[in-house]
């Protein structure tokens, strides 16, 4: 039915001098996630983005992909037709009966907008014509100004737009026009849902990995592959980075108290992102930490953790209970793939009783019994990108 | 480095194998169903298949039926022999073990509902014990499936004593084997034992996957469970599978040619490998019988203050291949139903691994394997309590 879908920016339009750099940003968005459709026509009319296809049959799936673009609040799939009155009339009949296939319909109205005011006809002149020629094809429907069951808009540009269905999308600012962060991407059900609301405010995203392998499986490496495969439809391209902690946690786990052993682990991998992330000069680290959540999250915790490293953390599901993180999880479809029990499965490094109320000079003392900087560069030296 | 010692999940193909499915592909690639003389030519290539696969259990070529594996071969017969069971006030019973393959362990769970299903206990050996098994049998018993050689443990069944049993108690009982892991390791010999069908598959023995026999005893009816044309005399309806059943034949020839002297080397690679992990590791239970009366191709071992899980990503990281006994316990459900009902030790359970010899495995691989299997639970014994 339709080849055409309006876009509508949201926030960018206050964003006044960077509005053109906005924009651009993301129609090559729209561009990077179209990649793989065949035919597709990225256009602007008076202004306004528009998106065409010649197959009709993708519109589906292309709707799929730009709902999740930050940066758009509204979708508006089109039929797109020459500004000829008949052929308007024609097809306005035809998306109307398309309509009525699909649900019930009693009451209806017309919203023609004319912006191109050449168009012969007046919009008030024009609803009213239109609305005629409904009422004559279609038994048993009514004109309701204030409470229609469908809506028919009109568009008149320099081309024509008839349209019924406004889609609200994930809204949010276009990614990579608020600078960038390192996720600390693990594979459980937070740090993805962390990831995309940082994103969601602009912020293009780099993820970093740890892993512990052979104590930890290939296959794990392939979960959080995927995962940021998921997140790419709204992040844009993620380089995603993973490192080998395992002789960290040896270290660990011969020379240090057994219940600082998480605490001591979430330093390193602290400073390895920090490290990381000034490499790739990236301003902050990104985690999916929930307060209370698990021992390391505990605030003590999180004091003592933070305080190995300079940089900001950014914690965006902080305060966020269980439910409400699954909740977006399930919304951006992350959520079946973090639940895939690859993760964590031997959990061999994970104390029976971590310490919830871990003190700095303690969890100083043990790290005084290892090389922190060698532990670190040797980590380092692990570095892939998945 | 590749030293590949999972044969029992699946093998490599032999390239002799590999030669005659290309061939079937490229050249004979009719159906045997058309009356044209493609048809018949790979028709006769694929009853020549039968024949070598028949051979190799000294059955008749029309008691073997191709299938798309070892799963489905249990899934016809088990279906097939109880399909057909009478609606009556009776309640009938079925019996099996409790170290089955899950094709067989689950096609008896399907039927809890209908019918009184017993699973035997194994000794710590994996050995049914036959006075249960006579006990258990009464006039309602309709069949009786049993796995000759088990997946995990190798341990070989009594099977003419458990056949003499099952007969003499209820000649009517009905009996199954589970060969999978039996087929081309060990001596079967059909036209001795009154079993009334065997389930067999080609990838344990080199040849392609995703398809399998069974062998139905001739005078041995089974119900149809899949319908379709007459392909397989409506056992297994369906265009035939004919490159995977040719290779499949080919892989059975070379398993015959070759027969006392494969088995041998298995036996011995065995032998040679417990041998030495005893000797040169502390802590470690071989679960298999490391004599000529367990399967010569499995050795299952069990180590103190090791996850299996984790020795087999140290292993795969230095080119060796091996399987786990039982998945991570810390999840509950994973918990190994077989190396339970063998009463392993708590300490044991999760240090299990699965090491399974095959055609291209030799002696010079061992050094190799012991050297790195040690360095490697050192290793892992360091961090594990």
């Amino acid at each position: 039915m339709y080849n055409v879908l309006a876009v509508s920016f949201g926030e960018i339009f206050l964003k006044g001098k960077n509005r053109s750099s906005f924009e651009k940003k993301l129609i090559e968005q729209i561009k990077l996630s179209l990649k793989g459709f065949r035919d597709v026509v990225i256009y602007k009319d008076q202004g306004k983005v528009f998106i065409e296809t010649k197959h009709e049959e993708d519109m589906d799936e292309i709707i799929n992909k730009v709902k999740k673009i930050f940066g758009i609040v509204l979708i508006s799939p089109c039929i797109k037709v020459e500004k000829n009155v008949e052929i308007i009339k024609d097809k306005t009949k035809e998306l109307f009966k398309y309509l009525c296939s699909k649900k019930e319909i009693q009451t209806f109205k017309i919203d023609t907008h004319r912006s191109d005011k050449t168009f012969p006809v007046k919009s008030m002149e024009f609803n009213a014509d239109m609305g005629e020629i409904i009422l004559d094809e279609f038994e048993n429907i009514t004109v309701d100004v204030h409470n229609p069951d469908v809506h028919i808009y009109i568009d008149i540009k320099l081309n024509c737009y008839i349209s019924s269905e406004k889609i609200k999308t994930v809204g949010g600012l276009p990614v990579g026009t608020s600078g960038r962060a390192l996720l600390l991407l693990s594979g459980g059900i937070d740090s993805p849902v962390a990831g995309y609301m940082i994103a969601k405010r602009g912020v293009e995203i780099d993820a970093l990995y740890f892993h512990t392998y052979p104590f930890t499986s290939e296959r794990a490496n392939e979960k959080v592959k995927h995962l940021k495969e998921l997140l790419e439809d709204y992040c844009g391209k993620i380089t995603l980075y993973s490192i080998n902690i395992l002789d960290i946690h040896k270290a660990i786990k011969l020379n240090c108290k057994e219940d600082e052993t998480t605490i001591l682990a979430r330093r390193f991998m602290m400073r390895i992102a920090e490290k990381l992330a000034l490499e790739k000069e990236i301003d902050m680290l990104i985690t999916g930490e929930s307060l209370g959540q698990v021992a390391s999250q505990t605030m003590k915790s999180m004091a003592v953790i933070e305080n190995s490293i300079e940089m900001p953390i950014l914690k965006p599901v902080i305060g966020m209970d269980k439910t409400e993180i699954m909740e977006i999880a399930r919304n951006i479809g992350t959520y079946e793939t973090s639940i895939l029990p690859y993760d964590d499965c031997c959990s061999v490094f994970a104390p029976k009783h971590p310490t919830i109320k871990p003190k700095l000079d303690s969890i100083k003392r043990s790290e005084s019994n290892l090389d922190i900087e060698d532990l670190i560069e040797k980590a380092m030296s692990t570095i892939e990108i998945l | 480095m590749e030293i590949y010692l999972d044969n029992s999940a699946t093998t490599k193909i032999r390239h002799e194998v590999m030669d005659e499915i290309k061939d079937v592909y490229e050249n004979n690639y009719g159906n045997p169903s058309s009356i044209h003389r493609k048809g018949l030519q790979i028709e006769k290539k694929m009853e020549f298949a039968r024949k070598s696969v028949a051979k190799v259990i000294n059955a008749k070529p029309e008691e073997i039926y191709f299938t798309g594996g070892g799963t489905e071969s249990n899934n016809i017969a088990i279906l097939g022999h109880l399909n057909n069971t009478p609606n009556s006030e009776v309640k009938y019973n079925i019996i099996t073990t409790k170290i089955e393959h899950p094709s067989v362990y689950n096609t008896f769970k399907h039927f809890e509902d209908n019918l009184d299903v017993k699973y035997l206990n194994t000794d710590e050996t994996g050995k049914i014990d036959v006075q249960e098994l006579a006990e258990s049998i009464d006039e309602n018993t309709l069949l009786v499936s049993i796995i000759l050689v088990n997946n995990e443990l190798g341990t070989i069944q009594e099977l003419d004593k458990i056949v003499e049993t099952v007969k003499k108690k209820n000649r009517r009982t009905k009996i199954h084997v589970d060969a999978i892991q039996a087929f081309g390791k060990i001596k079967i010999d059909t036209n001795k034992t009154s079993v009334d069908t065997i389930s067999f598959s080609s990838h344990k023995i080199h040849g392609p996957k995703g398809v399998g026999g069974l062998f139905i005893k001739s005078g041995c009816r089974i119900n149809s469970v899949i319908f379709g044309g007459n392909q397989e005399k409506g056992i297994r309806p369906g265009t035939e599978n004919t490159p995977g059943i040719v290779g499949f034949g080919k892989a059975c020839e070379l398993v015959y040619d070759n027969f006392q002297e494969e088995m041998d080397k298995l036996y011995s690679l065995k032998e040679k490998y417990g041998m030495r992990l005893k000797e040169e590791i502390e802590d470690i239970k071989i679960n298999s019988d490391l004599t000529r009366t367990g399967a010569p191709h499995i050795l299952n071992l069990s180590f103190k203050n090791v996850k299996g899980e984790v020795l087999v990503h140290y292993l795969e990281d230095k080119g060796i291949y091996v399987s786990t006994g039982s998945a991570c316990s810390s999840k509950a459900k994973s918990d190994n139903r077989i190396l339970k009902s063998i009463n392993l030790d708590r300490d044991f359970i999760d240090g299990t691994i699965r090491i399974s010899f095959g055609y291209f495995n030799n002696f010079d691989e061992i050094d190799y394997v012991i050297l790195n299997m040690k360095e490697s639970i050192n290793e892992i014994r360091k961090f594990m309590k």
